[in-house]
């Protein structure tokens, strides 16, 4: 179409303004979710530069007492992170073998109508709200507990941990169970064909074909555990200690965050600007667990035609 | 590996083989174990407590008078801003990077950022709200300010299922478009976005049923926990659901424990009856294409 033709037609200006207008608009859209991360950032690194104003550095991060809400106050976040790594201990100890196993299980040896069962279940598990994990932590798992090991304390680790690996379980076992499926069948029948039984070349050529995204999902998984709020608040309790006995009370980062902003804090007052100090810690965690895993994903990744 | 030559150590290694499958598979059938006890203890819990007046009383510090009406009611609130909110921009955003983005550093950064921003704790954006929307804005502790920081918190989710609902629509549904004269956005809203809508919908359902249940930002973002009004618009204050059952669940008497448990079983049911219409709708749409 000649350049006269198109001026003459004289609709076809406008029209494209109208494009490009509704391209600004998609990816003003699109950018939003850049602008949210800025915006945790900065929200973030704003307070915790006003909290580190009244509170040394190195005594936050290497101090072992945490008493914000005592007099006199203390700011050693380390019982916290302590507690957080009892949660993410005990939930791994419970989700990665399971998950595994159900994946190995699901992608292996399950006939169709065994994962038309298992999938739905591991979906629902995954979709059951947090809030109603901890309720079971703390009425079902705990007293169960309790039977078992009489001298144990209400709020415990131990209860919070194993609901919390229930919790991360499904995410553990699709995400394992999409790496062990992606691996090409030919490895298996290579392998089966050399004599080996279904057993060595599920364990020692499937898994380690998809160790990338099996060890990947062991990450996420983890990392989600690590920001794990409701369970830990409801069953693990409010008492932030060094520790690694699970059948203690004690308190995680996230559960900290809820009891401070459960009660009546002062903007502006310390205790205020702890919420964020700890939600920065607890953000830089959980953002290098992602990029760890992202990293394992992309680099380790084995491509096969 | 050694290879075996004698028959008792092929007989050992079928023994362990047998063993790995059926210890995998006890592993696996736990799972549903564990459903299935979860879903019987909260029932067994709460189902006595669940009844007409349940659903219709306020909150009472008397629990068989207690109730869980401004908590369905705030939730509904929640919501639908939430889903007025994030469903218009998370769908533009995913249109855009389906079928506008190019490669270019930008549009890495955004793609990268997704990706890290799924995997943020929700406690986080609970703070992000806290910060912002309550008291930077000053929208106070009201029904806005817990269906921003929602919007913000299941935006990556609505994204992800959006884009891949796009991207299921061939690509020949757009050429055939072009090829007709039709402009770029022409042939997204009316080929691209009808055809992948079904794929769409789904994804929102699943996110916004996500939603529903998450407790902890709401928590922050100070949604109350004894309301005895109904909110009348989106600046009141308001209770949730699972902030209920949260308040319920973290009081020491057996009454309340039954109450929380009621509570689980109305949010359960709210879930299961969204998850089935994303199924409903998923269903319809694979029968439409075939």
């Amino acid at each position: 179409m000649s350049e006269a033709l198109v001026e003459s037609l004289g609709l076809q200006r406008r029209k494209r303004l109208g494009e490009e207008g509704v391209k600004v608009v998609l990816f003003l859209c699109a950018f939003l979710s850049v602008g949210t991360t800025v915006g945790i950032i900065t929200v973030l690194a704003r307070e915790t530069f006003l909290f580190f104003q009244e509170v040394n550095f190195f005594d936050f991060l290497f101090g072992t007492d945490w008493a914000p809400l005592l007099r006199p106050q203390k700011f050693g976040v380390l019982p916290l992170v302590c507690g957080t790594l009892l949660i993410v201990l005990g939930s791994a100890a419970i989700a990665i073998p399971v998950g595994l196993a159900s994946a190995i299980y699901l992608s292996e040896y399950a006939s169709h109508r065994v994962r038309d069962i298992v999938k739905p279940v591991l979906e629902i598990l995954a979709g059951i709200p947090t809030v109603v994990y901890g309720y079971f932590a703390l009425t079902f798992v705990t007293p169960v507990l309790r039977i078992f090991f009489p001298g144990i304390d209400f709020f415990n680790a131990a209860s919070a941990s194993i609901v919390v690996g229930v919790m991360i379980l499904p995410m553990v076992a699709s995400l394992c169970d999409d790496a062990l499926r992606a691996v090409p069948a030919s490895l298996r029948q290579g392998g089966i064909a050399l004599g080996a039984t279904r057993f060595e070349v599920s364990t020692r050529i499937v898994v380690p074909a998809a160790l990338s995204g099996v060890s990947a999902s062991f990450v996420l998984a983890l990392s989600r555990a690590v920001g794990e709020t409701m369970v830990v608040t409801l069953a693990a309790g409010a008492n932030p200690k060094m520790t690694l006995d699970p059948f203690v009370s004690i308190q995680t980062m996230t559960a900290y965050i809820v009891q401070v902003s459960l009660g009546d804090t002062e903007t502006g007052g310390i205790e205020y600007k702890t919420i964020f100090a700890v939600g920065s810690l607890l953000f830089v965690i959980t953002l290098i667990a992602n990029v760890i895993a992202n990293r394992i994903m992309r680099r380790f990744r084995e491509v096969y035609e | 590996m050694s290879l075996g030559t004698s028959d008792s150590n092929l007989t050992a290694r079928r023994r362990k083989a047998a063993a790995f499958r059926w210890s995998c598979a006890a592993l696996t059938s736990a799972t549903i174990v564990l459903l299935a006890i979860l879903i019987f203890h909260v029932c067994k819990q709460g189902l006595a407590w669940l009844d007409w007046d349940f659903l219709t009383s306020f909150q009472s510090s008397r629990p068989e008078n207690a109730g869980i009406k401004p908590a369905l009611v705030g939730t509904l609130w929640l919501i639908s801003l939430t889903a007025c909110i994030a469903v218009p921009v998370g769908v533009a955003a995913a249109i855009y990077l389906e079928e506008y983005a190019r490669p270019s550093r930008l549009n890495t950064l955004i793609e990268v950022n997704l990706a890290n921003l799924a995997g943020v704790p929700s406690i986080v954006y609970g703070i992000l709200g806290l910060a912002i929307f309550v008291r930077g804005l000053g929208l106070d502790r009201s029904i806005l300010s817990g269906a921003l920081t929602m919007a913000l918190l299941v935006l990556p989710v609505i994204i992800m299922a959006s884009r891949e609902a796009i991207r299921a629509v061939p690509p020949s549904l757009r050429q055939a478009s072009f090829a007709l004269g039709a402009t770029q956005w022409e042939t997204i809203r009316h080929h691209v976005l009808p055809s992948a809508l079904p794929g769409i919908l789904t994804g929102v359902i699943l996110a916004l049923s996500r939603a529903i249940g998450e407790t902890a930002p709401l928590v922050m973002v100070g949604a109350a926990t004894y309301v005895t009004f109904l909110p009348d618009g989106p600046m009141d204050s308001f209770t949730a659901l699972p902030i209920q059952i949260f308040n319920w669940a973290s009081r020491p008497q057996a009454e309340f424990e039954k109450l929380a448990a009621a509570g689980i079983i109305v949010l359960l049911a709210v879930l299961l009856v969204m998850n089935g219409v994303a199924v409903f709708i998923r269903h319809r749409s694979r029968k439409g294409v075939s």
